[in-house]
This record gives structure tokens, C-alpha cells and sequence, in this order.
């Protein structure tokens, strides 16, 4: 029986050769933007080097101060971190960090502009960066304000550095840094990992940085296990309750989230205790919802229109003694190959249109790609769509009397 | 074998009522050939099609084997037309995107059946109507009296009881028409099917076994 069911569903798509590449058009587009829209946010949050620990590492992105009628809010301080966001409960492991800063090299009189975060000799144990060359600097390096740095691939590559460059000194921001590691570039999108250039932060210019509550650095604490993250929550909570601040008249309160990567991405108010992610992920799912709904109308007002055509079929199948329930599973067979075919196209030109993002460097180090997540997605999307544009004009076909059926009309 | 009682059919919309059928009382019995004749619109297809359960009567009472059917859901109805009815349609209803062999499988779609079992039955019955060097062939590129001759290999290809025939001839040229004839006589003496056919043609109401005729509803002997 599928076998009929397929021959005619690929005879009637052939039928109607326009409506078919129309209906194809809109779930293949559908479907790309979709799963590349999926590739990006998997590409940004999946648990991929070095980012191997993401489900039970938390960061603090931000933090504010505010009073009655002020408010300050940025990145955390070295201070806030340092002094109230250390051994935490449940804690494994805590680093601290700067946030990308851009940092300047002159490689044989030419610019070369860097993304340099300066961080503490944890930063390398807690992330899991693939080392192509040498090794991490150490917390005795940081300690000791070493003078060493890491750098990407590519930042080899751009600073001249040669096939080899652990040993080597290379010269950014007027300081002069010897080479320790070389490691894969980290995507653009990989918030936390993401530099082309890693040195102490004990590095910096000044220490000024050492009294500061807000501004400039970013921390991340590997708890022992995800149960654990709600306690070291609320802990920090009830530090920052504590916390002194600099202007108590006009400043009564330190917050600063403790939270995962998406939390943080959802957040849109730094007072609430609680992070907008369900919104979020609502949203988002609303939003791919709402996107296949307008090529699943259309498709559904093709299937219907396309009901007048068959309605001799119909009539004839009844007659023989089809059932309005087998119709009805004809038509999603029928309705599910269309999508079949739609979600084949789809995720071929989501290949390649991944790879042009790729290659292209709109998203700087991007390997985007198509794995076997984002491919059940989009097949379970497409089914989705397949079933849901179907069951409509599926029913109103079951449900047309034969014998009307049989004189051609659709009721 | 089938029973009508008392059958009444009324369509009704907003405005209008229209009596298509009433109080008609038939019995066909087991291996009979009967013709339905009269003007037209003087409701022999509705009669066919409340026989064929196509339809259901405003009132009255279908009775098959016995048993009383005009209640009977969708699905049992559905299965009844399966295993018991054949239908034969003046404009053939051929599906033109199947070959001759696929549409003549239908019927055996909606049955436990292998796929191998439903093309060695389908090739019986094309051949039965002298159509096995079709089988291929696509309902366009065959006249229309090889189209009326698939399209009853398929109304007998599940070896049905009744079959039902709603002007079979009534597209085709008298040559043809007398060859469907045939086969449909055919088909009543050599496998005793019980066949009801509606025609307009006297000359081929007088080789089936009895007449029935309509005039706005009724029948008038």
C-alpha cells in the first residue's frame, strides 16, 4: 500500500510541476533558515572544545550597582570577583579574567589587530583548549607576572611567528610577551573562550584593576556537578548582600549572576533573580513556529485546492472501499513525501550555505556544520511540518461524501 | 440477497426539497441481472448508489444477506464495499496517474494482501476482460471501451458479489457497448455475480433477467 501511496504522491507532484517547486521552495527555505539558525546557536552553546565542561560551568558576565535613583552596570571588577565570588560552595575550580580587550602588533611594520584577554593560569585548566604547540602558562606564571602569552593558529600565522613559535617574543601593545602554546582558534561566538591571545593578567599595564568592583573582567567557576550551581547562587547572593560599597548613600546594592551562557544571552534585567532564559527558549521555539507557519499555510492551501483535482479519485477509493481514516493516511504519506523531498533540499543547501558563512569570515573562526543533532532537528522539524500542513486538507478530503466525490465537486 | 424497504430520498437545502426516491421496495436475489431504466433524473443512480452504500436513505430500510446495513459507521461500510461490491461508472473514474495494472489494484489496496498476491490478481482480471497486453498502458492512451473493460477488472478484480453498473455503455459507440455487454453477461452466468446496471438502452435491458423502472422517484412495476 505505501508503495501506491508514494507512486501517486510523486505522480501528483509532477502533476502540477509550479505548485510543486513552489511548496518545495518554501519548506526548503523554511528548513535552511532554520537549521542554520540551529548551527549558529549550537555552534555558540554545544558543549565543543574548549568549552568541554559547559554543562556544570557558570560565568559572571555582568554586574551593577544601583541605589534608589543610580545605577552602574557593566562587567564585573577584579575586586567583586576576587574578594566574594572565591570558594564558593560547590566549587571546583574558579578563574578570572579579562574581557577581550584589542591589542596592537606591528610584525614587520605592518598593524595587526588582536583580541587579547589577559587571564589566571585556571582559565586553562578549566576549558579544554586544543594545544597544537607548547603548553598553558601556569598560576606560578601569573603569580610571578610572567612575561608569556598563547596565541591562536592564526595569530602565529598574522605575527610572522613561523611553523614554530613556542620560545619565540612577539611584541603587542608595546609589551613584549614570549611564547609558551599555540592553540586552534577558538570560534567568534564562543563568548568566554574567545581571543587570539591569552597572557597573565598580572600583565597589565597598571593594577588599578585590583580595587575595582565593576569593569573590564569576567569569571567562570566549574561547580562539581550541575546540582550544585543553586547553592553557589545563592552564596554569591548573599555576599553581594554584604558587600561594602563605594558610595553607600547613593549605592545599596551589588548584583552580579552567576549563570550559564544562554541565561546570560536571555538575560534583559540584571536586578531580577532570575535569568529570561524559558522566555528565551519560548521565544525562540515560537519564533520557528510562527516561521513555518506561512510556507505551512501556503502548503495547506495548496493541498486543498488541490483536493478539487482528486476529487474523482477520492470518490473511487471510497467507492472500493477506502475508509476516511485510510484517506486521511494516504494524503499525510502523500503530504510527508512533499516535506521528505523538502527536508532533503533543505539540509543539502544548509550544507552549503554553511559552508559559504564558513569560508566567507562573517563569523570570525566559524566551522559551521551540519551534525547529527541539527540533522534530527531539522527531520523532526520537517515531519512536523509534513504532518501539521497535511492533517488539514486531510480531513476535508475524508470527509467528502463519494457520491459527491464522484461527480467531481469538493463540498 | 439485497432488500430494499420502504426507501425514501429526500435531498433537502435552505430553500427546497426534492424527493429523488420513494417507497421503493425491491429484492434482487443471488445471480439475477437486473436493469433500472427511466428518464432521466428520475433517480436510478440514487437507487445504485444507496444499493452500492454510497449513499445512506432519508428512510427505509437496506437489508444485505439479511442483515440490516443502512446503519452501519464509515469504516464497516467502507469494508462491505470492499469484499462484497463492485462498481462500474459511466465516465469510467480511472485515475489517470496510475498505469492500467495500478488503478486495477485498488480495491486490493484496502486488503491484507501482499503486493505480489494484488498484481497476480489484477493480471486475472485483465485478462479476464481482454486486457493483458495493456496492462502498462496508462487510461489515456486507451480507447474508451478499453477503459470501461479496465475499469471493470477492477470492479471484479476482489471477486465481488454485487456489482453495480451506472450506464457502463452510455460513453461508448453500440460496438463497444455490446462488447461490455458481453463481458458483463459474462460475468453474471459464468461467476453467478448478481449485477445491477442502470441503462437508458432498451436492447440491453432485454438480455438481463429483469427490468426496473423509475418514473420521478417511483418505481412503476
Amino acid at each position: 500500500m505505501f508503495r501506491s501511496y508514494l507512486k501517486i504522491a510523486i505522480k501528483v507532484l509532477l502533476r502540477r510541476k509550479f505548485f510543486t517547486v513552489v511548496s518545495l521552495f518554501g519548506i526548503s527555505f523554511t528548513l535552511v533558515v532554520l537549521m542554520v539558525a540551529t548551527a549558529i546557536l549550537d555552534h555558540m552553546l554545544a558543549p565543543y572544545p574548549p568549552e568541554v565542561n559547559q554543562g556544570r560551568t557558570v560565568a559572571i558576565t555582568r554586574a551593577a550597582m544601583f541605589g534608589e535613583r543610580t545605577m552602574w552596570q557593566s562587567s564585573p571588577g577584579f575586586r567583586l570577583l576576587d574578594r566574594y565570588a572565591r570558594d564558593l560552595p560547590g566549587a571546583e575550580r574558579m578563574s578570572v579574567f579579562t574581557s577581550g580587550t584589542q591589542a596592537y602588533a606591528y610584525p614587520n611594520g605592518s598593524k595587526v589587530n588582536l583580541s587579547l584577554k589577559r587571564t589566571d593560569g585556571e582559565f586553562w585548566r578549566i576549558l579544554q583548549f586544543e594545544f597544537i604547540e607548547g603548553a598553558p602558562y601556569t598560576t606560578e606564571d601569573v603569580e610571578s607576572a610572567s612575561m608569556v602569552a598563547v596565541v591562536t593558529r592564526t595569530t602565529r600565522e598574522r605575527l610572522l611567528l613561523g611553523k614554530t613559535a613556542v620560545g619565540l617574543t612577539a611584541e603587542v601593545d608595546g609589551q613584549r610577551f614570549r611564547v609558551v602554546g599555540v592553540v586552534e582558534d577558538v570560534p567568534r561566538l564562543r563568548l568566554i573562550p574567545f581571543a587570539e591571545m591569552w597572557a597573565p593578567y598580572t600583565t597589565a599595564k597598571s593594577d588599578s584593576y585590583k580595587a575595582e568592583l565593576l569593569g573590564g573582567f569576567n569569571a567562570i567557576v566549574l561547580a562539581r556537578d550541575r546540582a550544585a550551581i543553586p547553592g553557589m547562587q545563592e552564596e554569591l547572593r548573599s555576599r553581594l548582600a554584604r558587600a561594602e560599597l563605594p558610595d553607600p548613600k547613593r549605592l545599596s546594592t551589588l548584583v552580579a549572576p552567576l549563570e550559564s551562557t544562554f541565561e546570560a544571552l536571555a538575560r534583559t534585567n540584571i536586578r531580577s533573580e532570575r535569568s529570561q532564559s524559558e522566555q528565551l527558549w519560548l521565544l525562540m521555539v515560537g519564533g520557528a513556529l510562527l516561521f513555518m507557519l506561512l510556507p505551512a499555510v501556503n502548503l495547506i492551501n495548496l493541498n486543498v485546492s488541490r483536493i478539487m483535482e482528486r476529487a474523482s479519485e477520492i470518490g473511487v477509493r471510497k467507492a472500493f472501499g477506502a475508509s476516511s481514516r485510510t484517506l486521511v493516511g494516504q494524503f499525510i504519506v502523500e503530504n510527508l513525501v512533499l516535506t521528505g523531498i523538502g527536508a532533503v533540499t533543505g539540509s543539502v543547501a544548509s550544507v552549503v550555505v554553511l559552508k559559504a558563512i564558513s569560508v566567507s569570515g562573517v563569523i570570525p573562526y566559524a566551522e559551521l556544520h551540519l551534525n547529527l543533532r541539527i540533522l534530527v532537528y531539522g527531520i523532526a522539524l520537517a515531519g512536523f511540518f509534513g504532518v501539521f500542513s497535511g492533517v488539514l486538507p486531510a480531513w476535508r478530503m475524508s470527509r467528502l461524501h463519494p457520491v459527491q466525490a464522484l461527480k467531481g465537486a469538493a463540498r | 440477497m439485497i432488500r430494499l424497504e420502504g426507501i425514501e430520498k429526500v435531498y433537502r437545502t435552505e430553500r427546497i426539497e426534492t424527493v429523488a426516491l420513494a417507497n421503493i421496495n425491491l429484492e434482487v436475489r443471488e445471480g439475477e441481472f437486473v436493469s433500472v431504466m427511466g428518464p432521466s433524473g428520475c433517480g436510478k443512480s440514487t437507487l445504485l448508489n444507496l444499493i452500492g452504500l454510497l449513499d445512506t436513505p432519508t428512510s427505509g430500510k437496506v437489508h444485505l444477506d439479511g442483515t440490516r446495513i443502512d446503519s452501519y459507521q464509515d469504516k464497516a461500510l467502507a469494508r462491505m464495499r470492499n469484499r462484497q461490491i463492485g462498481f462500474v461508472f459511466q465516465t469510467f473514474h480511472l485515475i489517470a496517474d496510475l498505469s492500467v495494472v495500478d488503478n486495477v489494484e485498488i480495491p486490493l489496496l484496502y486488503r491484507r494482501m501482499s503486493a505480489s498476491e494484488r498484481r497476480r490478481h489484477a493480471l486475472e482480471a485483465l485478462d479476464r476482460v481482454g486486457l493483458a497486453s495493456r496492462v502498462h498502458h496508462f487510461p489515456t492512451q486507451l480507447s474508451g471501451g478499453q477503459q470501461q473493460r479496465v475499469a471493470i477488472a477492477r470492479a471484479i478484480v476482489g471477486n465481488p458479489r454485487i456489482l453495480l453498473a451506472d450506464e457502463p455503455t452510455g460513453n461508448l459507440d453500440s460496438r463497444m457497448g455490446h462488447e461490455i455487454m458481453a463481458i458483463l453477461k459474462d460475468l453474471n452466468t459464468a461467476s453467478q455475480t448478481t449485477i445491477v446496471m442502470v441503462t437508458h438502452d432498451a436492447q440491453l435491458a432485454d438480455q438481463t433477467t429483469r427490468i426496473l423502472r423509475l418514473i420521478d422517484g417511483r418505481q412503476v412495476n
